[in-house]
């Protein structure tokens, strides 16, 4: 199917992203580009509706002053008129900057004077807000536009456009040079920089990576090969824009393959939007997929005995089958039955729930998934996969095929892309898909390709015995213990992480005589659990301090220190010492990244005192800390923390528990 | 500011209201202009809700006169109060627990369905032409007042916060020139306090509703409104922009007692 899609002729010039969409407005007028909830109503725009909405935003941008090679700020939750304005930009030659909308302004402030920001599309009077906040520092930037007018009737300033009056200018501007953005088209080279998108700043200050047309339409056409997705599919488009997977999935793959991208109504509506748009296609990070199976675990412990004995025999039956199913290998006739049956009765109707039903390909990536979650989507037949990548690489490494589903891997190297291990165990890649460089930072380009073009990526991993990439750990995170053994804090945390009281876990060992670990406990989950024995407390501080809460955490450290024990790389680092956290780490308190990922020296820093407690020996800590609120204001919390000592084993024990 | 304080809409003079012998209200007097925030406020049982019901016509004063635009208004019962526009809240949560959030703003449409009973039985013809008209206008109010996520979820599942914005977007749905809030924010968490003090000015600036509010929360009285009547034990004891209230001694007295 793939290959009728565009003829030998057509693809050649489908270099780049306006291209591509002026390709589908001609090939396919009709067909749906866009989706958007309003008014509780799906409203449909068709591919050439949305050619014409892109020329307008290009037409009235140019109107304005914007000029190739200028780049537009876009930050907001996923609009449809946010994706138009990218795509307008790219028209002009110009390069989109994608900024996370929950960033706050001074973050933004950041990046805007990094990209040289003249242009900015925001979504709100929330994002218009932070703008003129920040505004003073930004003496560059000249034209704010925005897309809901709502609440902003009274905001005067020259500078501040309204997207529809944008719009206007751009068909008035269309009917008096009705050639120029055809020309303006022309101008563009694959080569040139299609956008950019800002790392999240793990280590140090985001860095914006330039990544070309063509490369992210190289990635792009690899994975739609890959998965044959083709104009018939539907995704939801729910992750942050300014995220280097949305960027892939939600742009890039449905431009080069002409599906549709379906946009929620609102961050708390997801899921209902899910349920009802039933995509074909879906992604999502391990922490959605495991909110989700929290949920419905939850559900069922509230549920009648009779439906969880149905549920618990069905998902056994499916734990036992249910992949092989999926990945087309023999299964008995006895089980195919029952499976069939569980499908009726508890599959089928779970992932309608779910909003999965349709769901051909789905992928996760970000962070590693545990293997319960894992099995549990494929054993119910839903297709979920994983892939490895990075911005600097457009998300596009490693892939696992159909079929060959392993579930400590992220399988094989992907279309054209090639991976090789460095001899400390880095991993290598290279492929058109590789960014073009850091903006203005050629030291860090310099620093990030080695002289044979290999894209270094910083994470250390190896191939299995098929030819599947296997990822430890960040390699500057792996450290050693003062025993010698090897501490890969990522490995353990994320076992720790798949229990499903643990919402976060920060583990500490590098030069140490041992190891010892940060909890934060998943108050939804614990909170639940805390209701059934009737429990009172008043609060996360309070529900973390509970002598039952440690003893409900202790458990599952004991049961990972059990399973490290049998590893014998891992069995010195059974964790010693832990406590449970007084307070969530948090991205507004510099605790994680905006993708949720743990700052860890930062961590290490600022709880310093608790580190010291560990391997002093004491039995509890007072700390106290500064927390930092959505809009701004701070406040302390303080707490007696208790630490607690964890039963270890001796090395290759079996699972004494 | 751009939102332009109009004319007065509602003038209420010389108002009395008794209960057999008990009197609620004595001889108050004073006027609601258009597009203005209007507070009422008084310490426990000084005939706040009382005058609300006298402007929405739940009850009828004995002596005084109530011009409403301009026009003196003879007995007035409540359904004629709100075709005329007047919509109110609440202080105890009047909404149906066991229906949707979305079903319980449609009944604020009620006044503006054209269709017979029998009509919208069948859903047919007119009737559901006219039921997707209200319906478009009810998603505006959603979406104004960001409950989109829980449209599907019956009232009574959510919480204090939320079923009082729910109520509030259901007087909104009647579209009307004076709403009515009484006590809108008792019960708050801080939070909850803010949201609905911005829904309350987001109303007022967008769709340009008189708005007459009783709270008890001093600071968001003083915050939002642009002039506050103070009530006690039935007689009005201030009248002015929030500044003035404040320094009104007999207010002062009212609410903190003095030394004898």
């Amino acid at each position: 199917m793939s290959n009728t899609r565009a003829t030998a002729a057509d693809s050649a010039s489908l270099d780049t992203f306006p291209r591509l969409l002026m390709h589908h407005a001609q090939q396919r007028p009709n067909r749906p580009a866009m989706r958007e909830k309003e008014y509780g109503i799906w409203q449909t725009y068709t591919w050439a509706e949305v050619a014409e909405r892109v020329r307008s935003i290009a037409s009235g941008l140019a109107e304005l002053g914007f000029k190739r090679g200028d780049r537009l700020a876009v930050v907001g939750d996923n609009r449809p008129r946010l994706y138009w304005s990218v795509a307008a930009a790219q028209c002009l030659g110009g390069i989109p900057v994608m900024m996370y909308q929950d960033a706050v302004a001074q973050e933004m402030a950041y990046v805007m004077q990094d990209a040289e920001i003249r242009f900015a599309c925001v979504e709100d009077q929330e994002q218009v807000d932070k703008m003129l906040e920040i505004k003073g520092d930004l003496p560059l930037l000249e034209h704010v536009i925005y897309d809901d007018p709502r609440g902003l009737r009274h905001y005067n300033q020259r500078f501040l456009h309204g997207l529809d009056e944008v719009l206007e200018m751009g068909r008035i501007h269309h009917q008096n040079h009705p050639d120029f953005l055809g020309n303006e088209i022309d101008k563009g080279s694959p080569e040139d920089v299609s956008v950019m998108l800002y790392t999240s700043g793990t280590t140090g200050k985001p860095k914006g990576v330039c990544q070309s047309h063509s490369a992210f339409i190289a990635a792009a056409q690899g994975g739609c090969s890959f998965d044959k997705l083709t104009d018939q599919d539907d995704i939801l488009s729910y992750l942050p824009m300014a995220w280097v997977g949305d960027h892939l999935f939600s742009y890039a793959q449905a431009l080069v393959a002409g599906f549709t991208i379906n946009c929620p109504e609102s961050g708390e509506t997801v899921m209902g939007d899910l349920r009802e748009i039933g995509p074909t296609y879906y992604f999502a990070p391990p922490r959605v997929f495991e909110n989700l199976l929290t949920q419905v675990m939850i559900r069922m412990e509230d549920a009648s005995s009779i439906k969880r004995s149905v549920f618990q025999h069905f998902m056994d039956v499916a734990k036992r089958c249910g992949a092989d199913i999926l990945d087309g290998k023999p299964v008995s006739a006895a089980d195919r039955l029952q499976y069939a049956l569980g499908n009726i009765l508890v599959y089928g109707p779970l992932k309608n729930v779910l909003g999965m039903s349709r769901i051909r390909v789905a992928y996760t990536a970000g962070a590693a998934i545990g293997p319960d979650l894992f099995r549990f989507y494929r054993s119910i037949g839903i297709n979920l996969k994983q892939l490895y990548g990075q911005t600097e690489t457009c998300a596009y490494v490693c892939l696992q095929p159909d079929g060959q589903i392993k579930l400590d891997s992220v399988g094989t190297p992907a279309p054209n892309v090639e991976v090789k291990l460095a001899d400390n165990g880095e991993i290598l890649v290279k492929g058109p898909m590789l960014l073009k460089a850091y903006y203005k930072r050629p030291d860090a380009t310099a620093e990030s390709i080695n002289a044979e073009g290999y894209f270094m990526t910083g994470d250390a991993g190896f191939f299995d015995e098929d030819g599947h990439l296997k990822i430890i750990d960040r390699a500057k995170d792996v450290g050693k213990l003062t025993g010698g053994g090897m501490f890969a804090p990522n490995y353990i945390e994320n076992k720790l992480k798949f229990f499903q009281h643990i919402k976060e876990v920060v583990c500490f060992g590098n030069k140490r005589d041992f190891v010892t670990a940060f909890v934060n406990i998943d108050l939804e989950a614990v909170g639940n659990w805390a209701e059934r024995k009737g429990m009172a407390y008043a609060g996360y501080t309070d529900l973390a301090s509970q002598p039952q809460v440690y003893e409900l955490i202790r458990e599952c450290v004991e049961q990972v220190n059990a399973d490290l024990a049998s590893d014998p790389n891992m069995s010195e680092s059974q964790i010693k010492r832990f406590l449970v956290l007084h307070k969530e780490l948090d991205a507004d308190d510099g605790e994680l990244t905006r993708t949720r990922k743990v700052r860890r020296n930062f961590v290490a820093e600022k709880y310093e005192v608790l580190i010291d407690a560990f391997y002093a020996g004491r039995k509890e800590q007072f700390i106290e800390t500064q927390v930092t609120y959505e809009d701004g204001r701070t406040n302390k919390v303080s707490a007696n923390l208790r630490i607690e000592d964890a039963k270890t084993f001796p090395p290759q024990a079996r699972k004494a528990a | 500011m751009a939102r332009q304080i109009g004319d007065v809409i509602v003038d209420l003079q010389n108002i009395s209201l008794r209960f057999g012998g008990v009197k609620a209200l004595t001889d108050i007097s004073f006027n609601v202009k258009e597009h203005e925030i209007r507070s009422i406020i008084g310490p426990n049982g000084a005939g706040k809700s009382s005058m609300l019901n006298v402007i929405n016509g739940v009850y009828h004063p004995q002596e005084g006169q109530i011009f409403f635009k301009g026009a003196l208004r003879k007995k007035m019962e409540p359904h004629e109060a709100a075709e005329q526009g007047i919509a109110r809240t609440f202080q105890n949560i009047a909404l149906f627990k066991g229906m949707t959030v979305l079903d319980n703003i449609m009944t604020g449409r009620n006044l503006k369905m054209k269709c017979n009973f029998l009509q919208h039985a069948l859903y047919w013809g007119a009737a559901q032409k006219e039921e997707i008209a209200h319906r478009i206008k009810v998603e505006e109010v959603i979406e104004f007042l960001e409950i989109q996520d829980i449209r599907k979820t019956p009232v009574g599942r959510l919480p204090y916060g939320l079923q009082k914005r729910v109520e509030l977007a259901r007087a909104l749905a009647a579209e009307p020139h004076i709403l009515l809030l009484d006590e809108p924010m008792a019960g708050m968490n801080v939070e909850e306090k803010q949201d609905m003090c911005r829904f309350i000015l987001d109303v007022n600036d967008h769709y340009g509703t008189t708005i007459v509010l009783i709270e008890h929360d001093m600071g968001v009285v003083m915050d939002i409104s642009d002039r506050v009547v103070v009530l006690d034990y039935g007689k009005k004891i201030g009248d002015g922009v929030p500044e003035e209230v404040k320094n009104n001694p007999e207010v002062i007295k009212a609410y903190l007692g003095t030394s004898h």
